[in-house]
């Protein structure tokens, strides 16, 4: 394989991974205070589909991006309501979430743009622009000179390379993701929201008697998981792809729920096993069937491996994945 | 001690769930710097009173003054800012963070949790000398034993200058030596002003530490006097509300053949930890062998491997007959068959199904009984309630209605379901375990005369508990385990609570 090749691999590799983290850290917030939340697919279509409704009705994709956070916040509240406030069953509430947001997209867009379930493709404002870093190859350059950036790229040496292509040149979403990672474990074990938090989701008894309230901290935290997944669904319908399709989301939140396991509830290797999947799901799409030494590998094996690993890590075959101990728990007051 | 006023004074206090009474007009004085007893059975209301007063729950009527001052106690924010600590029964630990960050959580400096870490290390140590606190910050929950959990309670009361504090059944899970230390603690609190209340159903404890007692029965106190001038008698007299036998009333036992015989028994729990590590018993017709030990030694898996729960390796016969401890054979429906009963240490978990009516809940095990069946497929359901009804009444179950469901009764009724369950098939063997655990005084005599009834009528018994009133009063014989071992035997009469509490604690022999 190229080396150039393979820059393009990991180059995809960080596209690809960008929903999933992004889910995943929101599905981490979620989580370790306690609220399981099997939605965060159905959020992530919602937000989809309204960030590319917004910014093909209004040609900005800055208000798709509210649109799409403000979506994903309702359905957040909803799951909020269910299981925080009346005590529901969370997987319950998941299941009916993405059940809603599946149903709810396709009718939607069938009513507002009679394209068959799907929104117009955005262009120009209504989509997220690469960043370009300066002194990077890209677009600017090829115009100058009459040829493609990717003659330009093959041209340059191997720092260049890496810096143009895997570094520069992704939307403003995908460095977000990325600097959300620190953001996450600062926040989770640096500062007293983190604590308080962690507490709630492995003993909410000890917080309530520490006169902290419960409800306020489960809500701040699925709050959080909304405008996170409301991040990630607009991502993929205005920068990753142009416009919102049925079912765009693909199973992304559940492979984000899977990396979650896979991390064991820890930001810095949330990144890492979304770039795991990322990477597979790069591969996948790269390649269709890989063949090594006369064995074809089917692409669906590629697609298949998040949840074998994830089976792997649940049977604690890689140390113990042990969850936050009061998680899917409704919080009622002792006696 | 300045001035007359009370730390605490509640003037009227009423709560009700439902058309339950909890609390009924409750006054009280609790004087500052004194250690205030309050004790009741299960269900008399203390826990309530306390939760009222730790802003749990809202009274329904009657007001709190504190120092004098009324005050309204919605939150338990109020009931900290307003000076009270409470150490809950079960406590409230975050399991997987450090001593420091358990005492920090919810009393934070600031938004940046480094300035709060460092002050309330700082904090601690000054506490740790001062009251013989010790306890290591950098610890976590998880990795400490229960006495020092309790201590981490404590500090987190006073890190939040708590100088009221409330302690409900503190030394159930103490060892005796622990709970020595506990007392120790309390009356250095005590010495520097601090007013604490302490909840409790140990007559022993109150006598041993309190200055003032206050006694409450079915949500209304019925006295509130000095310590030293009442006795434990009176005292459970006035919990009750008739004469109560303290000591088990009973003949010395006949030992008659060896019923049950261990050899070697080890035990590994689901992560293949060795929970019993190769002990030793006999226990004969006629008579009962205490098992005391503090929880989690390996007496419960002694229990559970003998009841068929879980798998074991050793060799064990029952009467002669040598007893699988694995494979076909091992399962609790087996052991039944042979002649075991078994009153399993969580009723509520593993004695009962607590969605089930009484009825059905007094035939499980005993269900393939031809007396209890119909033709091949159905059960003989009249039959069924018509024997539950016969064993209410025997054991004195209230309310006597079969129809009841299992969730519906008291704690101390739901064992009453059990162990007339499992004591009335005359079994040859009953293994026991904390019989009397959660259990009123009164219902505890009842218990144990039935127990003590069946091992005149020849029955080998197997005890465990780990209160050691229970063991001393019951046994003919104890024997100790600590740490899956045996740590030796000894005949009731002839040791004391100090000698077993040191045997408890894995210290042997009659040194030390």
């Amino acid at each position: 394989m190229e080396f150039l090749t393979l820059i393009q691999v990991f180059d995809s590799t960080i596209r690809l991974s960008t929903p999933l983290l992004l889910a995943c850290l929101a599905g981490l917030f979620s989580e370790r205070a306690g609220i399981f939340d099997i939605g965060l697919e159905g959020k992530m279509l919602m937000a989809a589909f309204f960030s590319a409704a917004v910014a093909s009705l209004t040609g900005s994709v800055w208000l798709g991006l509210l649109a799409g956070i403000a979506a994903s916040m309702v359905l957040a509240g909803l799951h909020g309501l269910a299981s925080i406030t009346f005590r529901g069953n969370q997987l319950i509430s998941g299941v009916a979430i993405n059940f809603l947001a599946a149903g709810m997209t396709v009718l939607i867009a069938q009513d507002w743009f009679k394209q068959g379930g799907r929104t117009p493709s955005l262009f120009g404002q209504g989509r997220f622009p690469g960043l370009e870093f300066p002194g990077a190859i890209g677009p600017a350059d090829a115009e100058a000179t009459g040829r493609p950036v990717s003659d330009l790229i093959a041209e340059t040496n191997v720092v260049l390379q890496v810096y143009s292509d895997l570094i520069s040149g992704h939307s403003i979403l995908v460095y977000l993701a990325f600097l959300a990672v620190p953001a996450t474990w600062w926040v989770l074990f640096r500062t007293r929201f983190g604590l308080r938090l962690r507490a709630v989701g492995e003993n909410p008894a000890a917080v309530d008697t520490s006169g902290v309230s419960v409800v306020g901290l489960r809500y701040a935290a699925v709050a959080i998981c909304g405008l996170l997944c409301g991040i990630a669904g607009a991502y993929l319908a205005t920068a990753l792809q142009a416009g919102f399709v049925k079912d765009m989301t693909a199973g992304r939140g559940f492979i984000a729920l899977a990396a979650l396991i896979f991390a064991k509830w820890r930001p810095w290797h949330a990144m890492w096993a979304c770039l795991l999947f990322g990477f597979l799901q790069a591969v996948a799409l790269r390649y269709q069937n890989i063949d090594i030494g006369g064995v074809v590998i089917p692409v669906q094996v590629m697609d298949a491996l998040p949840y074998i690993l994830t089976v792997v890590i649940l049977a604690g075959f890689v140390g113990k994945a042990i969850p936050p101990r009061a998680g899917g728990e409704p919080y009622v007051k002792e006696r | 001690m300045t001035g007359t006023s009370p730390a605490i004074e509640l003037r009227g206090i009423s709560k009700a769930f439902g058309p339950v009474q909890a609390n009924k007009d409750i006054s009280i004085r609790v004087m500052p710097g004194t250690i205030h007893g309050i004790i009741g059975e299960n269900g008399a209301g203390k826990s309530t009173l306390m939760s009222i007063l730790y802003g749990f729950y809202k009274a329904d009527a009657g007001e709190v003054f504190i120092r004098g001052q009324k005050t309204e106690i919605p939150d338990s924010q109020a009931a900290i800012a307003a000076g009270i600590g409470m150490v809950f029964q079960h406590f409230k630990l975050v399991e997987n963070f450090t001593v420091l960050e358990n005492v920090v959580l919810g009393a934070e400096q600031g938004r940046l949790l480094r300035p709060s870490l460092a002050r309330a290390r700082k904090i601690l140590s000054d506490l740790a000398a001062e009251y013989e606190l010790n306890v290591d910050p950098d610890a976590r929950i998880d990795r400490i034993g229960v006495g020092m959990q309790q201590r981490v309670e404590i500090l987190k009361a006073l890190y939040r200058q708590a100088d009221i504090l409330i302690l409900d059944e503190p030394t159930g899970v103490l060892t005796p030596a622990e709970a020595d230390h506990l007392f120790r603690i309390l009356d250095n609190l005590r010495a520097e002003g601090k007013t604490i209340i302490l909840i409790t159903h140990k007559l022993r404890e109150i006598m041993e530490i309190t200055d003032t007692v206050s006694v409450m029965r079915r949500g209304e106190m019925t006295a509130t006097v000095k310590t030293a001038d009442t006795n434990p008698e009176e005292l459970a007299e006035l919990m009750v509300g008739r004469k109560v036998l303290l000591r088990v009333d009973k003949v010395p036992a006949k030992p008659g053949k060896t019923v049950l015989e261990v050899q070697n028994l080890r035990v590994r729990d689901h992560q293949g930890v060795e929970r019993v590590k190769g002990i030793d018993l006999t226990v004969r017709a006629g008579e009962i062998l205490g098992i005391a030990g503090v929880a989690g030694n390996g007496q419960s898996e002694l229990l559970e491997v003998l009841g068929g729960m879980r798998p074991g390796a050793g060799d064990v016969t029952l009467n002669g007959a040598p007893l699988p401890l694995e494979g076909r054979g091992s399962d609790g429906q087996s052991r039944r068959a042979a002649g075991i009963s078994h009153v399993p240490e969580d009723r509520q978990r593993e004695g009962l199904i607590m969605e089930f009516h009484a009825w059905e809940n007094t035939a499980f095990g005993y269900h393939h009984d031809p007396v209890y069946q119909r033709g091949r497929l159905l059960m003989n359901n009249a039959a069924l309630q018509r024997d539950t009804q016969a064993k209410m009444d025997k054991f004195d179950v209230r309310p006597p209605d079969p129809w009841l469901t299992a969730k519906n009764f008291s704690g101390g009724n739901q064992q009453k379901i059990v162990e007339a369950r499992e004591i009335e098939r005359g079994p040859d063997l009953l293994l026991v375990g904390q019989p009397t655990r959660g259990v009123d005084i009164g219902a505890i005599e009842f218990i144990h005369r039935q127990i003590v009834t069946l091992r005149d009528q020849g029955a080998a018994i197997l005890l465990v508990s780990v209160e050691l009133d229970e063991i001393l009063s019951l046994s003919d014989r104890i024997a100790v385990m600590f740490d899956g071992r045996m740590m030796g035997e000894r005949l009731p009469d002839q040791t004391d609570e100090t000698e077993l509490g040191l045997l408890m604690a894995g210290v042997s022999g009659k040194a030390a």
